[in-house]
């Protein structure tokens, strides 16, 4: 679902957008539509482009790569750095920490967002005003790196998991759509079931949250993607390699000579052979699973964005 | 601050109803805590993890940020050992590395937003104009792919599209003229930079203007034809206006992110070769942090950065409520 079904369910007629203003469409309007189609679809180009490239580099061989004949296709075909790559038992280890961090991370994200969210949606509660700009006022100014860090390192959450997922548990944009959503639900619901005996938890996990899968999807997407792209916070905090999410032996390839140190057996073993395919391999190794689900999550997406924007 | 973004008008009625007046005094409010408690514990008992995390997480940083005025010793406290006033401030406001990486700060902060902020109008503009729906969403769902790439990842192609053997430099070979070595090369960092920043952020950047478009109101263009307005008019004058109030929004928070910019990605990228325009606040404190580990002077560094960014938001939030009467909250 994009923008027109989204608006479509809204229930907000039709409004005339560029399409329906002019009677009988002009010459120079003709030309302005001409014009349009080729800008949109070097756009389009421009954008698919890269991965185009990345995926016909990780399939050719190095030689070819080097004298700088690979561009939309394959040359010298052959699937060796993707056995190498495969075969490489710190590629995979590397793997599932990603899958681990962001499922471990998403699940504390979505809980604790989920928990204030609801919170911040009691328009009679004591306190709520204070309560949503302790949130908000952290979108403007934050602590920094170096606190911290100083901060994470005391804690002794370096080199664990917990270095990840929990100083970035809750993003105030996410907290804020959801909040959003919590709004407009019918308090009649709630008023019932309080009625009818069920407490704060009860009405939350039986009434709210079953009635909000649409939004609790979202944000599931959201935060997972956040988390399945980050870097940063492991590249700081963890300093070993079996640690370490594929986000960082990625970026240890392309870091270099000096990060080619720090990278799995197969760099060292094979720099000279295939330094270059194996980069390609490795992006298009990280960037497969979102490419996969994309054209099926995309729609929540926008969605979740637009709920933030016209609501929150 | 109860809102992110001011809806566009007209909204829905339920939300505008929402976002603008402000709940009405009713006596319940005025309830003293104690009767607050006792009726709602359990709401607040649900807020106690959250709140222990922005505690501890945003704003115990934020008071850590005391070590740029004083002495910090790694193994010590997390809030320095003693005072030394402004020592690290005066440090950096004579060290002449600060102002390169200051001027870079804020030449690439304005580039990127005078790339990234308007391109996205553009493209909604255009995308509005396309008749086939079928591809407008095709355009539309290639134009976000770039937005849910790590930067990683983002880095990584950049870096080969560049590279010696990369297309763009056969592009440039083809056309007659010699290889460069694009991200060596100090004078093609920003070009770079800005231009990967566009390639990822436009698409995504024209969601909210689409959203915007639907709601500008279609009396609107019919009263501009039956005056004579050309499209191009009923562009300027119709539509524009329509979708100000998200653009000023955007621009608001776009300047919010001025001082931070692409931190990340600017780390992946840059080299000592093109530090003199790659270099800035955020990736300079980073080394002096934890290559020199002076910790100090890079808190001074970042909490200087977090400052000129908070009043930069606030000035932008205050002009734009002066002015267009659109803010945040």
């Amino acid at each position: 679902m994009t923008i027109d079904a989204a608006e479509a369910t809204s229930g907000s007629p039709r409004p005339v957008s560029g399409r329906g203003r002019g009677v009988r469409p002009t010459r120079g309007y003709r030309v302005f539509q001409a014009v349009n189609a080729v800008v949109l679809t070097a756009v389009v180009v421009v954008t698919l482009y890269p991965f185009v490239n990345v995926v016909a580099r990780s399939l050719s061989d190095e030689g070819y790569i080097i004298a700088g004949q690979v561009n939309l296709v394959p040359r010298g075909f052959n699937l060796d750095t993707y056995r190498l790559v495969l075969a490489d038992s710190m590629f995979w280890t590397n793997y599932r920490n990603t899958v681990v961090y962001t499922v471990v991370a998403t699940v504390i994200s979505i809980v604790l967002t989920t928990c204030y969210a609801y919170v911040l949606s009691k328009k009679h509660l004591r306190g709520r005003t204070a309560l949503v700009g302790i949130a908000v006022f952290t979108m403007f100014f934050s602590g920094g790196l170096i606190p911290n860090y100083v901060l994470v390192t005391s804690l002794g959450m370096k080199n664990t998991i917990w270095a990840i997922a929990v100083p970035n548990a809750i993003n105030v944009f996410n907290l804020l759509v959801m909040k959003a959503f919590f709004e407009s639900l019918p308090d009649e619901l709630e008023e019932a079931a309080a009625v009818d005996g069920l407490n704060t938890y009860g009405i939350l996990l039986r009434i709210v949250l079953p009635l909000s899968k649409a939004i609790v999807a979202t944000m599931v997407l959201f935060y997972a993607v956040a988390f399945w792209n980050s870097w940063f916070a492991a590249f700081l905090y963890l300093d070993r390699q079996d640690l370490w999410p594929v986000t960082i032996y990625l970026r240890n390839l392309i870091a270099g000579a000096t990060g080619a140190e720090n990278v799995g057996a197969i760099a060292e073993a094979d720099e000279v052979q295939a330094e270059a395919t194996l980069k390609s391999v490795t992006i298009v190794l990280t960037t497969l699973p979102i490419l996969l689900v994309y054209p099926f999550v995309q729609r929540y997406f926008v969605r979740g964005v637009m709920l933030g924007a016209v609501k929150g | 601050m109860t809102s992110t973004l001011r809806p566009p008008p007209p909204a829905p009625p339920g939300a505008s109803a929402q976002a603008r007046s402000p709940v009405p005094r009713s006596p319940r409010r005025r309830r003293s805590w104690r009767q607050a408690l006792r009726r709602d514990w359990q709401l607040y008992s649900l807020a106690v993890l959250p709140l222990l995390f922005f505690l501890v997480f945003r704003y115990l940083p934020m008071i850590g940020n005391v070590i740029a005025f004083r002495r910090f010793k790694p193994s010590g406290s997390i809030f320095g050992e003693y005072w030394v006033g402004l020592r690290y401030f005066r440090m950096f406001f004579t060290d002449p590395t600060f102002w390169d990486v200051f001027t870079n700060t804020l030449l690439l902060g304005t580039l990127t937003l005078l790339f990234c902020f308007p391109l996205p109008i553009v493209l909604a503009l255009l995308l509005n104009e396309v008749r086939t729906r079928r591809l407008k969403q095709f355009v539309q769902s290639v134009s976000y792919l770039p937005h849910f790439l790590s930067i990683v990842i983002v880095a990584a192609m950049v870096m080969q599209l560049t590279s010696i053997d990369g297309t763009v430099n056969q592009l440039v070979q083809a056309t007659g003229g010699e290889a460069v070595p694009f991200l060596q090369r100090a004078e093609w960092f920003r070009t770079i930079y800005v231009s990967s920043e566009v390639w990822q952020t436009v698409g995504w950047g024209t969601i909210l203007y689409l959203a915007a478009l639907t709601t500008v109101d279609a009396d609107l263009y019919e009263a501009a034809r039956i005056d004579g307005a050309s499209r191009w008019r009923q562009t300027w004058h119709v539509t524009l206006p329509g979708i100000r109030p998200t653009m000023v929004t955007l621009l608001i928070l776009n300047i919010g992110t001025f001082m931070a910019v692409g931190f990340e990605k600017i780390l992946l990228l840059y080299n000592p070769l093109t530090y003199p325009t790659a270099d800035v606040l955020s990736t300079y404190l980073f080394r002096m942090g934890f290559g020199s580990s002076n910790f100090s002077y890079a808190a001074a560094i970042g909490l200087f950065e977090a400052v000129i960014g908070l009043v930069l938001v606030l000035t932008a939030n205050l002009i734009a409520r002066r002015t267009v009467g659109t803010s945040l909250s």
